[in-house]
C-alpha cells in the first residue's frame, strides 16, 4: 500500500501536570479517505489532534505526515499539510476581515501577490463564501464563520484536513451544508466527533478513541450497529436513530 | 450579529471627511489636541473658534449631532470633576447666583471642562468616520511598531467576542434571581469579571494554537 497520510505508531503522551492522556495510538489514515475518530467527551480526542502537527510532541512513539516524520525542523510543512479546524470559529478567525483572515496561513508559507489571491479565492468559493470576503469574521453568523474556517486551512491546500467537532452548535441547515462542502472537496478528512450520524453520513471508515487507545477501527455502520463496544465507550445513538436503517447520500 | 459596517463609534457614510486617508486624519487629531491644550484658557474667542470649526467638520461628515452627543456621554465623570473644583479651590472668591465661588476654580472648571469636551468631540468625530481598519491602517502608516499595531487589531477583533461573553454572563447571572443593586452582592460582579479574565486568556492560548497550527513563526506575514 502507499505511504499513508496520517501514520501514528505508539504515540503516548502525558501532560506536564501528570496526567496521561495518550497510552500508545496506532492510526494509519491513507490517501482520499474520510475517516471519523470518535469517543466521548475526555478521550483523548483533541490531545491526539494536536500531535498531528507538532503542537504537542509525543512522549513516546511517532508521528509521519505523508513520510515526513513530524519534527521541529519540519514544523513549517508539516503544518501545511496537516490543516486543523477548531471547534470554535472565533479561536480561529482572528483578522480584520475574512479575506485577510483566509490570506493568513498562505502568506506565511510565502505566498504573495496573484497566486495568493487566486488561493484565497479558490478556497472561499470551495465553501461558498466568496461574496463575504471583505467582511469582518465578527459579523458573520456561527454556521458561516464555521466555513470561513474551513476555508482558512484549505488556503493552505493540506493533504489532510482534520476538523475537531465540526457538526458543534450548528443548525441542521448549517449543518448539512457543511456535510456537502466536505463531501466535494478532494482531500483526506479526519472528523473528530462524538457525533454519531454525521460520522456515519460522511465517514465509511471509523476510528474509537477510548482511554487514550485505539478502541476499535472499522466500517463506521459496523461500529455503530456493535451495540456493545458502543456501550463499553460511552458512545450512544441519538434517540429513534439506527445505523441500519439510515439512508447515506 | 452586529450591524454590517464596522463598529458602534463607526457611523458609516461617504463624506469627503470619511474619505481623507486615516492617517491624515489622526495627525490632524493629535495636533489639534495638543493645540488646544496649549491654549490659555482664558483666550475664550479662541476656544469659540475651535468649536465652530469642530462644528463645521460635523456639518460636512453629515454625522448627526445627535448620534455623537449620545456618545458624549463617557465624558460625564470630567464634568462632575470640573463642577467641584469652584466649590472646594482657594483664593478669591466671586458671588455667582447667591453661591460664594472660588475665582481660580471656576477658571479651572471652565478649561478642564470646555478642552475635555473638545477633546472628546474631535476623537468621536474622528472614531465616527473612520473604521477601525482604517485606523490601524493608518498607524502602520505613520509608522506605528507592528507589533502594538497588531495587538490592536487584536483588541478590535475580540473585543465584541468579549463583550457577547460579558452579555451572556450577566443574563445568566439575572436568570438565577442576581440583582447588582445591592452592595454586598457586589463580590459576585468581581468574580465574574475574574473568570472573564480566565476565559479570555485561555482563548487567547487558543488562538495562539491556531495560528501556530497555520504557520504562525512569531511575525505577522507582511
Amino acid at each position: 500500500m502507499s505511504v499513508p497520510v496520517l501514520d501514528l505508531q505508539g504515540v503516548a503522551f502525558a501532560y506536564p501536570d501528570g496526567h496521561q492522556a495518550l497510552h500508545g495510538v496506532d492510526l494509519h489514515v491513507h490517501q482520499g479517505e474520510r475517516v471519523a475518530l470518535l469517543g466521548p467527551n475526555g478521550a483523548g480526542k483533541t490531545t491526539l489532534v494536536l500531535h498531528l502537527n507538532g503542537i504537542l510532541m509525543p512522549g513516546l512513539g511517532s508521528v509521519a505526515v505523508s513520510g515526513l516524520p513530524v519534527t521541529k525542523e519540519n514544523l513549517l510543512e508539516v503544518r501545511r499539510r496537516v490543516g486543523i479546524v477548531f471547534q470554535d470559529p472565533d479561536d480561529q478567525l482572528f483578522m480584520g476581515t475574512v479575506r485577510e483572515d483566509v490570506a493568513f496561513g498562505p502568506k506565511n508559507l510565502g505566498l504573495r501577490g496573484p497566486e495568493l489571491e487566486r488561493r484565497v479565492l479558490e478556497a472561499l468559493e470551495a465553501v461558498g463564501m466568496v461574496e463575504y470576503a471583505d467582511r469582518p469574521p465578527h459579523h458573520l453568523s456561527f454556521g458561516q464563520r464555521r466555513r470561513v474556517a474551513v476555508a482558512t486551512v484549505l488556503a493552505m491546500q493540506p493533504e489532510v484536513l482534520v476538523l475537531d467537532e465540526p457538526s458543534s452548535n450548528l443548525d441542521p441547515a448549517s449543518r448539512r451544508e457543511l456535510a456537502d462542502i466536505l463531501r466535494s472537496l478532494d482531500v483526506t478528512v479526519l472528523l473528530v466527533t462524538h457525533d454519531l450520524p454525521y460520522a456515519l453520513e460522511l465517514c465509511p471508515r471509523s476510528v474509537i478513541l477510548s482511554d487514550g487507545v485505539v478502541a476499535a477501527d472499522g466500517p463506521t455502520a459496523d461500529i455503530l450497529g456493535d451495540e456493545a463496544l458502543m456501550k463499553a465507550h460511552r458512545l450512544e445513538l441519538p434517540f429513534g436513530f439506527d445505523p441500519r436503517f439510515a439512508s447515506r447520500p | 450579529m452586529g450591524s454590517p459596517h464596522g463598529h458602534k463609534l463607526h457611523f458609516h457614510g461617504h463624506s469627503w471627511l470619511h474619505r481623507l486617508p486615516a492617517h491624515v486624519k489622526l495627525v490632524a487629531l493629535v495636533a489639534f489636541m495638543l493645540t488646544v491644550v496649549a491654549t490659555p484658557r482664558t483666550w475664550f474667542p479662541v476656544f469659540v473658534g475651535y468649536f465652530l470649526l469642530l462644528f463645521a467638520l460635523v456639518a460636512i461628515s453629515r454625522v448627526p449631532p445627535t448620534y455623537l452627543a449620545k456618545r458624549m456621554v463617557v465624558e460625564v465623570p470630567f464634568v462632575l470633576f470640573a463642577a467641584l473644583l469652584p466649590f472646594v479651590a482657594t483664593g478669591p472668591q466671586v458671588e455667582v447666583l447667591g453661591l460664594s465661588l472660588s475665582e481660580q476654580g471656576l477658571l479651572g472648571a471652565w478649561g478642564l471642562l470646555v478642552k475635555g469636551t473638545l477633546g472628546v468631540l474631535a476623537s468621536l468625530l474622528l472614531a465616527a468616520t473612520t473604521e477601525p481598519r482604517a485606523l490601524l491602517a493608518g498607524l502602520e502608516r505613520l509608522r506605528m511598531p507592528p507589533l502594538l499595531v497588531q495587538i490592536m487589531g487584536f483588541m478590535i477583533r475580540y473585543l465584541d467576542v468579549v463583550t457577547d461573553e460579558l452579555r451572556r454572563m450577566h443574563v445568566a447571572r439575572e436568570s438565577r434571581g442576581f440583582s447588582a443593586r445591592d452592595p454586598r452582592q457586589w463580590p459576585v460582579i468581581a468574580k465574574s469579571a475574574g473568570v472573564l479574565f480566565i476565559r479570555s486568556y485561555e482563548r487567547g492560548e487558543r488562538v495562539h494554537l491556531a495560528m501556530l497550527s497555520r504557520g504562525y513563526d512569531g511575525r505577522m506575514p507582511q
